[in-house]
C-alpha cells in the first residue's frame, strides 16, 4: 500500500468536502495537488532530516579525517565523497573543513572529493526527490553526484595543484583537540531535534512557494510546451539549464517541485538532473568562501572540472533514458 | 571572563554573535564578547566547523543552533 495515501485522502477531503471544488475543475486539482505535495514534503523533511541527523551525531568530522589520512588511491575519493551525502554542509565550515583537512595530510584530491559531493549531494534536494519522483531518481542523482565528485577528485589529485592553495594555509598548525563528547541518547534525540526545526524552518516557506508554482503549472500550463523548447531535440538545454541553475543556490527546497511540474510536462530528466545539481553544487556563496583557500586559478579549475560533469550527466541521462 | 565567537563570516556566524551578545547582556555578565573570523584560529583548535562559541578559550558549542535558550544553558553551564 501506498504509505502517503493517508496525505491524498486528507487532501481530496480538504479540496472537494471542505472547499467544495470540482473534481474536474482547475482549480481543484491544482488546490489538490498543492495540498498533498507541501504536506507530503514538509512530513518526510522533517522525519528524514531528524533520523539523518540523529545518525549523525554517532559520526564526528575528525573520526572521519582519521580515515581519510590513509592514502590508498581512489578508495580515500570514494569514502570522501560518501561521507559528503551524511555530513551537513555549510558554507561556514567548508574553509575550516579544507584546512583542517589538508593541514592533517589528507590528499587534495581526496578533499575536493568531500568538496564536491558534500554541496552537491543535497539532503534537502534528496529528500525532496525522494518525495517527488521516488527512489530510484532520488539514488540516481545520489549516484551521479557522488561518481562525479570521486572523479573529479581522483583527476584534481593527480595534477599536482598543492601550489595553488593559498599558501597560508600549509602555515597553520592544526590542533588535536578531540571534542568527543560523550552523548546520551536523550542528547542526541534533543540535538537531532534542534538540528531538524532549525532547518524546517528555515525551507518550509520555500517549499510553499514551489509547490504553489508547481501546482499552478500543473493545472493550467498545456503538456508537451516544454517538449518543443527543452525536449531532447534541443541540444543547448542541458548547458542552458545548468547556468539558469548555478545562482539558484538558497531555492534548491522550492524549485525541485517546480521542476517536477516542469517534468510532467516534457522537460527531459536528463536536464532537470543537471539544473538540480547545478542549484546545490555551484553556489556562488560556497564559492566566495572558497576563495579564502584556493587561488583564483585553482578556484577556476575546481568550477570549470565540475560544471562540466554535471553538464555531462545532464546528455548522459537524456541519452540512456 | 572572555568570551569568543569564531567564524568564516557567514550568516550563521553573525547570528550567533549577535544572540551571544544579547544573552551576556541578559545575564549581565562581566565579559566582552569577540567575534573573531580568522579562521586559522578555529583550526589551531582542532575544529573543522563553523561558527563556534567559546568561553575563557574553551569551545563550548560547535555548529551553528539557532536556539536562544540552549546557548544561554551551555555559556551558564561552562561558567559554574
Amino acid at each position: 500500500m501506498d504509505i502517503f495515501y493517508s496525505i491524498q485522502l486528507f487532501s481530496d477531503w480538504l479540496t472537494y468536502d471542505v472547499f467544495k471544488l470540482g473534481q474536474n475543475s482547475l482549480l481543484g486539482s491544482s488546490l489538490n495537488f498543492f495540498i498533498y505535495d507541501s504536506v507530503k514534503i514538509l512530513i518526510l523533511l522533517a522525519v528524514i532530516i531528524f533520523l539523518v541527523s540523529f545518525l549523525r551525531s554517532f559520526l564526528s568530522q575528525e573520526k572521519m579525517r582519521k580515515l581519510l589520512t590513509k592514502k590508498y588511491p581512489i578508495i580515500g575519493n570514494v569514502l570522501a565523497a560518501l561521507f559528503g551525502i551524511i555530513t551537513p554542509f555549510c558554507s561556514c565550515s567548508a574553509v575550516p573543513l579544507f584546512i583542517g583537512f589538508v593541514e592533517s595530510g589528507v590528499p587534495l584530491g581526496v578533499t575536493f572529493s568531500y568538496l564536491i559531493s558534500a554541496p552537491m549531494v543535497n539532503e534537502i534536494a534528496l529528500v525532496m526527490l525522494f518525495g517527488l519522483f521516488g527512489l530510484p531518481v532520488a539514488l540516481l542523482y545520489a549516484a551521479s553526484g557522488v561518481i562525479i565528485a570521486i572523479i573529479v577528485g581522483f583527476l584534481m589529485g593527480k595534477m599536482n595543484l598543492e601550489h595553488l592553495v593559498e599558501d597560508y594555509v600549509w602555515k597553520i598548525k592544526a590542533g588535536s583537540l578531540t571534542l568527543e563528547q560523550k552523548m546520551s541518547f536523550k542528547e542526541r534525540v534533543s540535538q537531532a531535534y534542534a538540528y531538524t526545526s532549525d532547518l524546517v524552518k528555515k525551507v518550509y516557506l520555500y517549499v510553499l512557494l514551489g509547490v504553489g508554482v508547481g501546482a499552478f503549472i500543473h493545472g493550467y500550463v498545456p503538456s508537451d510546451i516544454l517538449v518543443k523548447i527543452a525536449g531532447k531535440v534541443n541540444f543547448f538545454a542541458v548547458p542552458i539549464a545548468v547556468l539558469i541553475g548555478a545562482p539558484l543556490y538558497s531555492n534548491a527546497a522550492g524549485t525541485i517541485p517546480i521542476i517536477q511540474s516542469l517534468i510532467e510536462k516534457g522537460l527531459p530528466l536528463g536536464t532537470a538532473l543537471a539544473f538540480m545539481m547545478s542549484i546545490t553544487a555551484l553556489s556562488l556563496p560556497e564559492m566566495i568562501i572558497l576563495r579564502k583557500v584556493l587561488k583564483p586559478k585553482l578556484l577556476g579549475i575546481y568550477i570549470a572540472v565540475l560544471t562540466i560533469g554535471i553538464v555531462f550527466t545532464g546528455y548522459l541521462f537524456n541519452l540512456v533514458l | 571572563m572572555k568570551i569568543q565567537v569564531l567564524g568564516s563570516g557567514c550568516t550563521n556566524c553573525k547570528k550567533l554573535h549577535e544572540l551571544t551578545v544579547e544573552i551576556v547582556k541578559e545575564l549581565k555578565l562581566d565579559a566582552k564578547v569577540d567575534y573573531i573570523t580568522d579562521v586559522s584560529k578555529i583550526v589551531e583548535l582542532g575544529i573543522m566547523q563553523s561558527p563556534i562559541l567559546t568561553v575563557n578559550g574553551k569551545p563550548i558549542m560547535v555548529g551553528f543552533i539557532s536556539n536562544k535558550e540552549k546557548i544561554k544553558d551551555l555559556i551558564v553551564e561552562a561558567l559554574e
